[in-house]
């Protein structure tokens, strides 16, 4: 009997935990939100895209090209097979612009800028930085919060959209330059299946998306975190995997949204 | 004398732990007023407390007559400018300069011109002997100098209080000096209000007008320095003394050994 | 703080950002039908539709001139209804005896309607000019295909399986 109690206190007392964690981001957020219009803070979140974005960009890049490839390589072995490698082009381009595109993007963002936020806010809360910023009447949320947050959400689409399109070149790459497939229908068959609105919009609507959640969670892991060496490293830990695992989540639901239902 | 903080009928607890019970204290305007204590019993709380960046359960704290905790966040802000603290860690960002580091209190809360904010900030490195370090980086400094870097940046926008959390903790006995020595005469020369948090007594009793023990999540003493090393309390005794057993017991609430070691057979 | 070299590495990002979009405007993704927008309805029910889906296109001699919206069946006689839009710019354009026919792009590709154009006697295309009905009067006497109208001229898709089985039969009777 009091087993069971006890079972359901703990499956509230997490709920509690859970809801007033939800609540916290949420007011974070709010400051970090409210926070945008101050011209001073426009210097700092340059800089911000500089950390998240610029410093991002290799491995973007590389990843694009790299995934282009594979799927330019592993589409033209069964697309050969139907006499379709003609279809390669939308193939590449519309598995890049619809998934891979905005997903692989956030992975990479999430392991790669959201961890290294986690880190940064941890350590500059262990460090009392934080605290010392609040003595000096500086709002952190305003000062160090706000800057980054609006640089992971400007920076992500923009990596997402570079991903695509170096995907797409690297299947050109493949396809065409070596497998042989036509330039001409390549481009061609592609232009008339990819559509603006549908597929390109929508990818990018899904990467903005996930940059809200990836940032969110990585600055609130990284605000909220415990300031010794082990909090921190659990708060990095968990920005990963929590931001991964949402993304997957949200991607299925967005997907759905988007092009489940027609 | 005019009060700069006062403090009173305090509660504070953090989860189901009390921290403070019925915490009353004073500080005097242009005096040290030392808070003294062992570790562990939260007297940077204290400061938080005072600093606005966590709010008693009950009671009041005034700054220069007004409660910190019932003013609108923005006014709460204004007031923070007026008052400063030094963290023990010195809590200088890492990623800026010991220039820079002084200097950003000055670019946030004014518009004054570059040369004029290199000019202060050259003044008050000057104040604590680390001019020739501008250039470093808070990871390039010691200890001792990081504090002093930091006590650099409390004062640049020449706040009326500064409150200095373990100043002297794990420093060497130079390093303790300088700051025990800056701490003294930054008081006299900028017209400051101190109130320096700490266990190392005997550098703290040389230079506090006032002096405040705490222990048990309440004050057992206070007085001035010669009032504190003549106390006949128990508690202060040993504190002062620094005895291992005493009012403030060696072990941390147990039930009997016997009684354990039986219970586990 | 912001260093001149972190400004000059964003404003390089952000150009990149800017080209590899341009790339995905111009090279990547076809704007003509998506983009113009405007777009008027069209019914047409088939016997079958086959494997016609929603987003397909509907050609005219090979040229995309507007898209299936949605498919469904009718509830009284369950009869596959397709709902086309078809681009504005071909308002006017396609005479009511228009036929529609569901074919396929090579052997497997995906399938796609085909409109085939019916005709109008020339002489009714001149007092229909000089009355202007179709901006006037009353749709129904509008010789085009004009906003929810119906096709009634359509050829369902070809199921393999009828055409080997009719193939079979034709054998058997010879």
């Amino acid at each position: 009997m009091t087993q069971l109690a006890n079972y359901f206190a703990s499956i509230g007392r997490t709920t509690i935990e859970k809801v007033v964690a939800i609540g916290q981001a949420s007011l974070m957020l709010f400051g970090a939100l409210f926070a945008f219009p101050k011209v001073k803070n426009i210097g700092l979140t340059i800089h911000q895209i500089y950390v998240v974005g610029v410093q991002s960009l290799l491995i973007i890049m590389v990843s694009g090209l790299f995934i282009g490839m594979v799927m330019a390589l592993q589409g033209y072995t069964i697309l050969v097979n139907y006499g379709a490698e003609g279809s390669l082009g939308p193939m590449v381009a519309l598995s890049l612009l619809r998934e891979l595109g905005p997903v692989v993007t956030a992975l990479l963002f999430a392991g790669r800028a959201g961890s290294a936020l986690t880190a940064e806010i941890g350590l500059m809360k262990a460090t009392e930085q934080l605290s010392s910023l609040e003595m000096m009447a500086v709002d952190p949320l305003r000062r160090v919060i706000a800057p980054r947050f609006w640089a992971g959400v400007i920076s992500m689409p923009m990596l997402a959209i570079i991903f695509s399109a170096i995907g797409i070149l690297g299947g050109h790459l493949v396809g065409v330059d070596w497998l042989g497939v036509d330039s001409g229908s390549y481009w061609s068959i592609m232009q008339s299946t990819v559509e603006w609105d549908k597929d390109v919009v929508n990818g990018i609507i899904k990467s903005i998306v996930f940059a809200l959640v990836v940032v969110w969670i990585a600055l609130y892991k990284g605000y909220s975190c415990v300031p010794t060496s082990e909090g921190i490293s659990q708060a990095t830990t968990q920005t990963v995997v929590y931001s991964s695992l949402l993304i997957l989540g949200l991607d299925f639901i967005l997907t759905a949204l988007m092009f489940g239902i027609s | 004398m005019t009060k700069v903080v006062e403090i009173t009928n305090m509660h504070f607890t953090r989860g189901e732990r009390t921290i403070y019970e019925n915490i009353s204290l004073s500080v005097a305007k242009g005096g040290i007023t030392a808070i003294m204590g062992p570790s562990g019993i939260g007297k940077t709380t204290l400061l938080k407390i005072i600093g606005g960046q966590l709010v008693p359960n009950s009671g009041d704290v005034i700054f220069q007559g007004e409660n910190v905790h019932k003013v609108s966040r923005s006014r709460l802000y204004e007031m923070r400018r007026k008052m400063s603290m030094l963290f023990q860690s010195g809590a200088l960002f890492t990623n800026m300069s010991v220039f820079d580091n002084v200097a950003f209190p000055l670019r946030e809360h004014t518009k004054l011109d570059e040369s004029i904010i290199s000019t202060i900030v050259k003044l008050k490195l000057e104040a604590v002997g680390l001019r020739g370090a501008l250039g470093l980086m808070p990871s390039e400094l010691s200890g001792g100098m990081a504090r002093r870097a930091a006590l650099a940046r409390a004062i640049a926008l020449d706040p009326d209080l500064i409150m200095y959390d373990e100043p002297f903790a794990g420093q060497d006995p130079i390093s303790m000096g300088v700051l025990v020595e800056l701490i003294k005469t930054l008081n006299k020369a900028l017209d400051l209000t101190s109130i320096v948090v700490t266990h190392d007594v005997s550098e703290v009793l040389e230079i506090a007008d006032y002096a405040y023990i705490m222990a048990n999540k309440t004050i057992i003493g206070a007085g001035t320095p010669e009032e504190i090393k003549n106390s006949d309390s128990p508690l202060v005794r040993q504190f002062l003394n620094g005895d291992a057993d005493g009012p403030v017991p060696f072990h941390y609430n147990a039930e009997s050994l016997q009684d354990d070691l039986l219970a586990v057979n | 703080m912001t260093s001149r070299k972190a400004e000059i590495l964003v404003g390089f990002f952000v150009a990149l950002a800017i080209a590899a979009t341009l790339l995905l405007a111009l090279k990547v993704a076809n704007q003509g039908m998506a983009g113009s927008g405007e777009t008027y309805k069209l019914n047409a029910r088939f016997d079958n539709i086959g494997g016609l889906k929603a987003r397909s296109s509907v050609k005219v001699g090979g040229v995309v001139v507007g898209r299936v919206e949605r498919i469904y069946l009718d509830g009284a006689d369950l009869i596959p209804v397709v709902e086309l839009q078809i681009s504005s710019e071909y308002k006017n354009t396609f005479p009511d005896t228009s036929s529609l026919s569901i074919l396929t792009s090579g052997l497997l590709g995906e399938q796609f309607i085909g409109l085939q154009p019916g005709f109008i006697f020339p002489e009714d295309l001149v007092s229909i000019e000089e009355d202007k009905v179709c901006e006037s009067a009353d749709l129904r006497q509008c010789p085009y295909l004009t906003e929810g109208e119906e096709i009634f001229d359509t050829k369902s898709a070809l199921v393999l399986e009828d055409l080997i089985g009719q193939f079979l039969f034709n054998q058997g009777s010879e």
